[in-house]
This record gives structure tokens, sequence and C-alpha cells, in this order.
């Protein structure tokens, strides 16, 4: 029997009927081959819509749905829903999209109302060749991953042990606390930054539900939602972690001094080092690259000094395998090197600093002990602040890293309070950006300190004195835009406010868990609006800076919403798979083999007694390349056939071929089927 | 089709990933990025689905050129199924002449998913290309 086929053409208010001749399309439609009904109506995505489709389902007996409205990516579920309610299969819908490709882009009405027929004939066409396919169910292993634990990572971690699931958090350096934990205050609010991390810190080493595996790095990762096999690597600390106390007399007695990565470089650490005493866990480990004992073979100071016997240079690298249901992305950010902005003269000139380093100065643990002071000992009398270095830019990173402004004005006001009011501060701007709660306030408050803000992109730092005023004084030339005037401002410390970039591995980490990047590389959300916690591989979360410039509270609410979405699967236990797999027929199939090599899953099985190739539907996630390859055409996807696409591109191709015009050709075709009848 | 050269429309069949340029033409819509209306997507899963069967098919009923377009090298949504695409495209076009089509009428490119306005000027620019091409010829000397 031939299908009944209801299509329904949406206006979207006057988003697609603004530029699309809805009627038009819809009339076009109803004399297409097995077209039942054709309607066009407001909002297809409206209760009323969908109660149409369900109606007609119903009443006239539609056996195929064709909906023409947004792109599916966005309502192809709410139609499938509609057409389960009605009891159709939800595999008998096809959508085809009029706005996003159609009304929105085209700016000929003609243009448009002619491409929407034809995408609607090629949706009307493919649908013919729909099968009734079933969803699988899985159960999804309650364990969750995440990957970080920076101060996004720690919410997600704790928030789903709180809900009583477990959690692996895997962090790659030799303490968690990420870049928070390098901070002395945190804006607006001026909270001591490790008054409020460390308990969280401390909540997570303690915490039973949470597995804390640090400085190990996920290494590959297998499975599918629900699903996931997760090797991690654990790197040797050289350390017994349950003989070490934490006391801190190997780094006492280590001989070894180098920059530490912690200080941002301006101070030192030992061989055998930790982040801080507030690290967690607070155990050491050895950097090999820098011990004297792995170099030269000999040394082993710390070993002879520490009392608990917990040294151990004959620790191997590991490697564990974990089961787990979802994982969430939370690997953080780096901040932009300013080196390559020459005028700026970082490295040249020892009084520049980067914002991070001026955390560190700042630090009560730094290597100033918490004093603002350069590099001779004395407190700086004025004080340089540059904002957006590196961001909007558009010869380094064009977007806006969003929390420059703001700690901007947390350094301001931390220099006037801990040197003095007679500290000359200069903030050099391009538009202040202080839009979060309570940060327009602290901005006023900073301006009421004394604080000068000069509007204008510096052009250079330079040590060239022009005038007696400027002769040993870092001079910061720049453009007045308000004033529209070059001013000259002779300081003795420069803080660059550097860019969040992504870090610099992330192209490597998303292709370990198969997510993409965004045009500024950092991780991409599934939608930047409706989606901006999980990504386009299911059961992949993102959390904090790696999807973009994020503060504090951003970062944790990011977090909070990815243990949500992970605590969601989790707690529901099962997951629905797509049955869009591969199929391959085996009364065609010769046995090439060809598809076995090509499967990126290793899905497809060779069944030597049959001598045919047979898909493991449960390891298929239906990417067709065995299907675009197989010689005899035996492999086919399900939902994706030859028939279907076929019928697709002769839809789209099929009206360019019409002589006569397509209302006489329907008045033939329902003629001839009455005299069939 | 009583076309004449001067205001040759060229039909052009795209035939996209749906996690990368199916998306970015998503995105290029929403941003309001106007195009030219000569390309009609097809909505695949992966470019490595793409059977060159696909491509003959459309350029012989009637498409002026294809366009194959997915996730950039390395980023691919199926570990490595645009790899496969290149190839294949790569074998198509030495075949291609042989049916009396120019290579250029297949091209293949990669587009991300955050890359609306590429996708915008993809379209644009091969629109205008195949318009200089011309028809073709498979359309009239073909019979399917």
């Amino acid at each position: 029997m031939a299908n009944r086929i209801g299509v329904y053409v949406c206006h979207c208010g006057t988003n697609i009927a603004g530029k699309v001749d809805v009627e038009t399309v819809a009339t076009y439609a109803s004399g297409l081959k097995n077209v039942a009904v054709a309607r066009d109506y407001k909002f297809m995505c409206s209760d009323p819509g969908q109660e149409t489709i369900i109606r007609d389902i119903r009443k006239l007996g539609l056996t195929r749905v064709v909906v023409a409205s947004c792109s599916p990516r966005l309502h192809e579920k709410t139609f499938q829903n509609a057409c389960l309610r009605a009891g159709l299969n939800p595999f008998l819908f096809q959508m085809t999209c009029i706005r996003e490709h159609c009304s929105w882009v085209i700016e000929d009405r003609d243009e448009a109302t002619k491409k929407a027929e034809h995408l609607v004939a090629a949706a009307v066409n493919r649908v013919n060749h729909h099968q009734e396919l079933y969803s699988r169910k899985e159960k999804v292993h309650p364990d969750v991953m995440v990957v970080g634990a920076g101060i996004a990572g720690i919410q997600a971690a704790l928030d789903i042990s709180k809900a009583g699931f477990n959690v692996h958090l895997v962090e790659r350096g030799p303490s968690i606390g990420g870049h928070m934990a390098q901070f002395d205050k945190t804006f607006p609010t001026l909270d001591c930054a490790a008054c409020i991390s460390t308990p969280k810190m401390v909540a997570v080493s303690q915490e039973r539900r949470i597995n804390l595996l640090t400085y190990s790095e996920v290494e590959k990762v297998t499975g599918f939602v629900g699903n996931y096999t997760v090797t991690v690597k654990r790197k040797p600390r050289y350390v017994n972690e349950n003989l070490c106390t934490g006391c801190g007399l190997c780094m006492e007695k280590c001989p070894k001094k180098v920059p530490s990565e912690f200080d941002e470089g301006i101070g030192k650490r030992k061989a055998i080092y930790r982040n801080s005493p507030q690290s967690v866990p607070n155990k050491p480990v050895i950097d090999v690259e820098n011990c004297t004992f792995f170099r030269k073979g000999k040394c082993r100071v710390c070993e002879k000094n520490c009392p608990s016997g917990a040294i151990d240079f004959t620790q191997q690298e590991t490697e564990l395998v974990l089961d787990v249901g979802s994982i969430i992305l939370a690997t953080g950010f780096d901040t932009l090197d300013p080196t390559p902005l020459i005028t700026y003269g970082f490295g040249r000139y020892p009084e520049v600093y980067t914002g991070l380093q001026f955390e560190r100065i700042n630090n009560a643990v730094g290597p100033t002990g918490g004093k603002i002071v350069m590099k001779n000992g004395k407190a700086p009398d004025s004080v340089a602040i540059v904002h957006c270095v590196g961001s909007r830019d558009v010869n380094h990173h064009p977007y806006c890293s969003r929390v420059c402004c703001m700690y901007a004005l947390k350094y301001d006001h931390l220099i006037k309070d801990k040197i003095g009011h007679h500290v000359k501060v200069y903030n050099f701007y391009i538009d202040m950006r202080c839009f979060g709660k309570g940060y327009e306030e602290f901005y006023r408050r900073v301006q009421e300190e004394g604080v000068t803000f000069v509007r204008g992109r510096p052009a250079e730092i330079t040590d060239q004195a022009k005038t007696p005023q400027e002769e040993g004084k870092l001079v910061v030339v720049c453009e007045d835009t308000l004033l529209g005037r070059t001013l000259r401002v002779p300081v003795d410390m420069v803080v660059l406010c550097t860019a969040m970039e992504p870090r610099k591995d992330t192209a490597q980490v998303a292709r370990v868990f198969g997510v993409s990047q965004g045009t500024d590389k950092f991780f991409l959300e599934e939608h930047p609006k409706l989606g901006p916690v999980s990504t386009a591989t299911d059961g992949i979360f993102l959390a904090g800076a790696c999807q973009g410039p994020k503060d504090i509270p951003d970062a944790v609410s990011h977090a909070a919403g990815a243990a949500c979405q992970a605590l969601a699967m989790a707690a529901r236990g099962e997951v629905t798979i797509s049955p869009t797999t591969s199929w391959i027929n085996p009364d065609i199939c010769v046995g090439c083999r060809i598809c076995v090599g090509l499967c990126p899953y290793s899905a497809i099985e060779f069944d030597e007694r049959r001598h045919i190739a047979v898909v493991n539907e449960a390891m298929c996630k239906g990417c067709g390349s065995c299907a675009g390859y197989c010689p005899s055409g035996a492999a086919q996807i399900r939902h994706f056939t030859e028939k279907a696409v076929f019928a697709e591109i002769e839809g789209l191709l099929d009206p360019l071929h019409r002589i006569i015009p397509a209302a006489v050709v329907d008045d033939l075709w329902s003629s001839k089927m009455k005299q069939e009848a | 089709m009583d076309r004449t050269e001067t205001d040759f429309e060229p039909t052009i069949v795209a035939m996209v990933c749906n996690w990368c340029t199916y998306t970015a033409a998503d995105l290029a819509g929403t941003a309001r990025m106007i195009q030219s209306p000569n390309v009609r997507l097809i909505r695949m899963m992966c470019t490595g689905m793409v059977d060159p069967k696909y491509v003959i098919k459309a350029l012989l009923s009637g498409a002026d050129a294809v366009l194959i377009s997915g996730c950039h090298p390395g980023d691919c949504h199926y570990i490595n199924g645009n790899y496969k695409a290149r190839r294949r495209v790569k074998l198509l076009q030495e075949i291609l002449p042989r049916f009396g089509i120019e290579q250029e009428r297949l091209k293949l490119t990669w587009i991300g998913a955050s890359d609306g306005n590429e996708f915008a000027a993809t379209i644009n620019e091969l629109t205008k290309r195949i318009k200089e091409l011309g028809p073709s010829a498979a359309k009239s000397t073909m019979v399917i």
C-alpha cells in the first residue's frame, strides 16, 4: 500500500514566512507523490502545532510525516516525540530545514520559496524509504570521571559525590586547586582565595566517594555513552604516598633549586617539591628532569633525610583502567605568554610582570611572602596595569577574556591597600567590562580610592628616558583616546593583564575525548545558548574555562551544571542508543573484508564459517565508513540507506526537470489515482 | 531546461557532515549570513558515509556540482571518517572526466562547527566558480 505522508510547513512567526511563501510551499507539497495532507501553520513546534500532527496521524491514517521548519538539530526530537505519541514510529519522520538554510540566508523571496520547495520535495521523496527502527536501551555505569581538578573540577566532583555517586577525579599536576590556588584574593568580595578553595580541596581528599588521582593523565577513552572505558596513566611521584607524612624535610634538604611553575617562574622550588603548603595531597613529587640523582646517578639526599622512608626511586609509571558512565572535562586554561608582544618588554625589563606573576607576588605563601615589592626588595611608587594584553586583539585573541578588567581592579585595590595610598596606580584600558554581581560597585569603589584610568591601549613600554623624571623608570607610551593626547607615564612596575587562552595541548585532549574545538580553540559546546555544558559526544560534558574564559563564579556554576547532567544520566541508570547503525546484508556480502579494516570502532567481525562480515551493533556508532565503501552494497546504514539518499537526491533535483507545471502533473496524478481506485 | 549561458543558475548538491558543516550551516543561518540560493544540503552523519555513487547520481541527475564537507582533519566525530572521504574524493576526481564531468564539479572542504562565516563564503565562492564553468554537460548528454 502506498504511503500516506503528512507535510507540515512552519511559518516560525515571520522567521520563515517573512521570506518563504509558506502557503505556496504547502500547496506544492500537496501535489507531491504520496502526500495525503499538506498544511502550513504559524508555529509547528507549539502545542497546537504538534497536536495537528497527532490528530492527522490518527484521523487521516498517516504513515509518514515531514516537517519543514528549523534545523533538525533544534527540533527533530520534538516532532519525533509527537509522532511517537500518536503511535507512529519516530523514524518514519523527516525534518527539513527551511529556516537556517533558507529564509534566513536568501535575500530573494522567490529564490527562497523555490529552495524550500526543493527541500520539501527531497524530504517527501526520502521519507518513503524510511523504515521503522527501535532504539535500544543500555545501562549506564554509575561512576563519573572528572578530568582536571581546578575549582570547576573540584566543584563537579563534590556535587556528584554529594548525590551518592562515585567520582574519579584525574589531575595532571602534583596537587589539585588549579589556577585558583595561585591567587591571593578574589574579586569583588576580596575573599581570601585560599580560605574558600582550601576547604573544598580538603573535602575532595577526604570524601570517600572521590577517587583522587593526582599526577595522572587520561591516555585513552573507548566505549560509548554510559559505558566508557578510560585508561589513566599514573606518573611516578617517587614518593610513597602511604608512608609520606608531608613533613617537608626532603624539600628542605634537597640541594637543587629551579624556577617554580606554581610561582610563575618568579620563585624557586626544589627538585623534590609540592606546589604550596596547602597542596592536596600534601605529598611532594620528584621532578625527574631536575633531580640530581636521576640526572647524574648520585645524591639521594631526600632519601637519607626522610624520617618515614617514603622516597622510592624504583617507582614506575602505571596504568589504570576505569569504567565510567560519563566524563566531565574541566581542563581549564593557560594564560598568554606576553613575550611575543615585544613592545611591552616582558622578559626584557625585570619589572614587567604578568597577571599571574602578580598574583603570586600578592600571595602570602608566594616568593615575597605577600609583599608587593620589586626585584630590588623595595615597594614600587607607581604601577601601570595594562588591560587586554592579547585579548580583543586580532593579532592574538579576538575574544574578550572576561576576567582581566576585574582582576585589574582587584590589583588596584591591593596595591593601595598593601603599600599605601601614595602609590600611583594607572590602568590602561580599552573598555571597562564590569558585568557581574557587585562588579560595577567594586569599579566605583576603586575609582574612589584614587586610581587613575586611562582609556587607550599602550603603544610601547620603554626604559628610554626623555626627561629626568623618567630616569630609571619604565615609561608607558599611550594615546589617551578620551583626551586625544599622547601620554608618557613613568612607573616602577608594570602588570600585564594577559589573555586567558586554551591549554597548549587542547587539540590533543580533544582528540582523546572525541570533542571538537571552536574557532578560538576552546572546547566546543553542543549549542552556544541551549547546550553550553554538553558536547556533540553524548556523555561528555564541559565544566569551567576549558569551554571559554570564565571567572570563578561562572566556572563554579558551569561545573555544577555539568555535574547535574552527569548525575541525570547516572541516576536514570539507562540511556537510549540510536538504532542508526550499520547492517550488512548476509545475502549480498561477498566476504571481501574491506569493511572490517575500515571500521574505526572494530565493530565488524568476520564470520569464517559463513564467509561474511557481521556488525556488532553494540559497538557500531553509525559512521557509515563501511557503507560508503562496500563494493557489493551489502553494508547499509540504517536511516541513511542507499535508497533513502538516492531518493533525497532525486527529490532535490527532480523539480529541475519538470517541463509541465507541477500543478498539471499533480492533476494528472490525482486523476490516475482516482481511476485506479 | 531552456537556460541560456547568461542567466545560468547552477544547482549544487552539498553532502555535509552532521557534526561540523551542517552545524556551521545552521550557525551561518542564525547569524543571517546571506548566501547564494543554489546550494541544497543533504545531511549525512559523516563524510565517511558518502558513497561515490551518491556523487555520481547527483551529477547525472542534474546537479552542476557536488560539495562534500566535513570536520577538519583530526577532528572527525567518528575518528577518521573525513580521511576516508578525502581518499574517495581524490579517486572520484580521477574518474569523473570519463563521465564527461570536470573535476572541479566535485569539491571537498573542511568546515568546522564554529565556522559559520567560512560556510557562507564557501557556498558563495563555489556558486560563483560553477557559474563561470557553465552548466554540466552530463545533464544533456546522459540519460538516466
